[in-house]
């Protein structure tokens, strides 16, 4: 019993303290009428009402959520985090390492910084990187990708900086296969396709499960990105969840509405986990101890 | 089935030479072991056989075509690697599918073709198991079927016995030479026991430092080997070498004269198999220094005037006991000579006891 408390109490503690008491007190003021005064005047359940009732923004945010997640998923942090990986891994080490290298700038870069330079690509005007060739070099008409296709900018924003991360943890599983499998294919007259299909998947199932499971819960909740390049705009177009509920609480002041909508998205990222938990049988991927413990 | 050609075939990697110039040639159907001490460039030799690493210079032909720029892939080569390999998240009937998963086969066949070649290695049972829950040996023997099941024209093994215990090997270097036997595939097994070469092959491969010390059949490289290296390297217990320096027909040795049939002048290296050495009335004085029981025969160890001696007899018993004085007795055509700077056997020259040597009671 002692040994418990020794080994466990202060990852418990940390627990409790950075996870378990923000959620109550977001539990708490999500039932108060808690505004920009900090006053609490009643306990209530209109929060809830008013999101139930038709906050039309907040059905918009979840679709825009919904699109932004999968997009970027789908598109970047998994597939292209693979595709990285995997092309990386294939050429010689040196010229491997150098494009991985590369492909983590942007996260070392600070995040402002990283926002200015996409707003520098899709300026507007001849100026920006990005019609610097399409109307600079091609001669075809300024490309505003801000206001016509917003969407696809945060995704992209999002998704050169999120691939990084696949690709390393995709990297090092793909390293850690004896090269002799690879071999094996080989001599068994299996091509690159093949051996990427027969051999390399299924030994990196669990980093990819990982992956997705990981990166679905960081992008519900990030917005920095999205805050920093397109404040959520033009209109609402790219008003994710997250930054509004940022934007009801800290920017308009409605506090205690904040924390309800915060609070769903806890439920909305806990049933997401437990889903792709299910979905992915997780459970056999997390492999049984080989040592008992006590 | 295919004659497999080398000619000049050589593979470095930046300043480090694996393999150096080597020419070969194996006769369809012919069971070739390449023997040699660790990293001698036996793996990357196969290798390069199999397509997986391509020669640095030289040609290598199938049937009298050239391979170097064909892939891997369109070799049809099976191999069996030393860790074995097989796809961990398949099981074993997936892997031995796997390889005709490539091959045009007629519909139907592919199943029917992975359960012959199962009950070929005697895996049927275990078809649905995965690798991690097989033995060694059996998990040796689904690799074997995985290379087999194509029906390759070239069969590699690397060193596919060494995590074998020793009963296991030795009943799969019987199952092994009998299954090249019944298909005919022209095999080159890699290893670097001595006992299963010459046991299991036509013909042995010595190499040394990425080089071909010498080529022939078990009993050329054990009665007339090319060099010392490889009269050293086969036999067990080793040969006894003693050098010394010849004056034409005779070489001083230790203390001692040894007389010399065929000439040789300078330094020289007598060879003496611990199974050609035997105990008799006359001969070379010496005394027991040690007594090595190996099963079914003991090792002595001898003190003599010409140097330290290991000396074999059958029993399993010893006869004789520590300190006690022997003599020892050989026939000088069982004996090889080397020149002591080149280390290449001198053919014609052989050594024998100097008469004084013989006569002394
Ligand atoms: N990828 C590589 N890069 C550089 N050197 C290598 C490489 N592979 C092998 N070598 C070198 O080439 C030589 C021959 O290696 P190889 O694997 O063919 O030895 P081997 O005879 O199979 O030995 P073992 O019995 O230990 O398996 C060794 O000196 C090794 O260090
Ligand atoms: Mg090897």
């Amino acid at each position: 019993m002692a040994n418990f408390a020794l080994f466990l109490g202060p990852a418990l503690v940390l627990l409790a303290l950075f996870f378990v008491f923000p959620v109550i007190v977001d539990i708490a003021i999500a039932f108060t009428d808690m505004g920009q005064t900090l006053q609490v005047k009643e306990f209530t359940t209109k929060n809830f009402e008013r999101m139930l009732g038709g906050d039309r923004r907040l059905s918009m945010a979840l679709g825009l959520t919904f699109i932004y997640v999968l997009g970027t998923l789908a598109i970047f942090n998994v597939t292209f985090g693979l595709v990285l990986a995997l092309t990386t891994t294939a050429i010689p080490d040196r010229v491997g390492s150098f494009f991985r290298a590369v492909w983590l700038l942007p996260r070392m870069s600070p995040s402002v910084v990283y926002a200015l330079l996409w707003a520098w690509v899709v300026d507007p005007t001849e100026r920006g990187l990005l019609n610097q060739f399409i109307n600079g070099a091609f001669g075809f008409e300024v490309y505003d990708m801000m206001n016509d296709h917003p969407m696809m900018l945060i995704i992209l924003a999002n998704g050169f900086i999120g691939a990084s991360m696949g690709m390393i943890i995709f990297t090092s599983a793909i390293r850690s296969i004896p090269e002799h499998l690879f071999f094996a294919a080989r001599a068994d007259g299996a091509g690159g396709l093949h051996i990427v299909w027969h051999v390399i998947l299924p030994a990196i199932r669990w980093p990819l499960s990982f992956i997705t499971v990981y990166q679905t819960l960081s992008l519900l909740v990030s917005f920095e990105y999205i805050w920093l390049i397109t404040n959520g705009g033009p209109f609402f177009d790219t008003t994710v969840y997250a930054l509004y509920v940022y934007q009801r609480a800290f920017e308009h002041g409605q506090y205690a509405y904040g924390a309800a909508l915060a609070l769903v998205l806890v439920v909305i990222g806990i049933a997401a986990a437990l889903l792709m938990w299910r979905f992915m049988d997780m459970k056999r991927l997390l492999q049984q101890p080989r040592i008992e413990v006590q | 089935m295919a004659r497999i050609e080398l000619d000049n075939i050589t593979k470095a990697w930046g300043d480090v030479v694996a393999v150096e110039p080597t020419d070969l040639t194996i006769d369809d159907g012919e069971f070739v072991a390449i023997l040699g001490p660790s990293g001698c460039g036996k793996s990357t030799t196969l290798f390069m056989l199999a397509g997986i690493y391509a020669p640095t210079g030289g040609e290598m032909k199938f049937d009298g075509h050239v391979v170097n720029e064909v892939e891997a892939k369109d070799r049809n080569v099976g191999i069996v690697f030393q860790s074995y390999a097989l796809y961990p998240h398949m099981t074993v009937r997936e892997n031995i599918l796997f390889p005709l998963k490539f091959k045009d086969i007629p519909a139907g066949r592919a199943p029917e073709m992975v359960e012959e070649t199962a009950r070929l290695v005697q895996v049927e049972e275990f078809l649905e198991r995965r690798p991690s829950q097989l033995s060694g040996g059996q998990q040796q023997r689904v690799a074997l079927a995985r290379a087999l099941v194509k029906s390759p024209q070239l069969l590699l093994l690397d060193e596919p016995l060494s995590n074998l215990d020793a009963t296991l090997r030795l009943s799969m270097r019987t199952e092994i030479r009998a299954l090249q036997r019944r298909t005919g595939v022209t095999t080159i097994l890699v290893t670097h026991d001595q006992i299963e070469a010459t046991t299991m092959a036509d013909r042995i491969i010595c190499m040394s430092r990425g080089r071909v010390e010498q080529i022939g059949a078990p009993e050329d490289l054990y009665r007339r080997p090319n060099s010392l290296f490889v009269a050293s390297f086969i036999g067990a217990p080793p040969i006894n070498t003693l050098s010394g320096n010849a004056t034409g027909n005779a070489v001083s040795l230790g203390d001692s004269v040894l007389a010399l049939l065929g000439e040789a002048r300078g330094v020289v290296t007598v060879g003496l198999r611990p199974e050609h050495l035997q105990f008799a009335d006359q001969g070379l004085p010496g005394r027991i220094d040690g007594i090595e029981p190996m099963g079914r025969e003991i090792l002595y160890l001898v003190k003599t005037p010409l140097g330290d001696l290991r000396v074999l007899e059958a029993g399993s018993v010893p006869r004789r006991s520590a300190e006690q004085e022997v003599r020892l007795h050989f026939a000088p055509e069982d004996t090889l000579v080397f020149d002591g700077a080149s280390e290449d056997r001198l053919p014609d020259v052989h050594a024998a006891l100097a008469e004084e040597t013989k006569k002394r009671a």
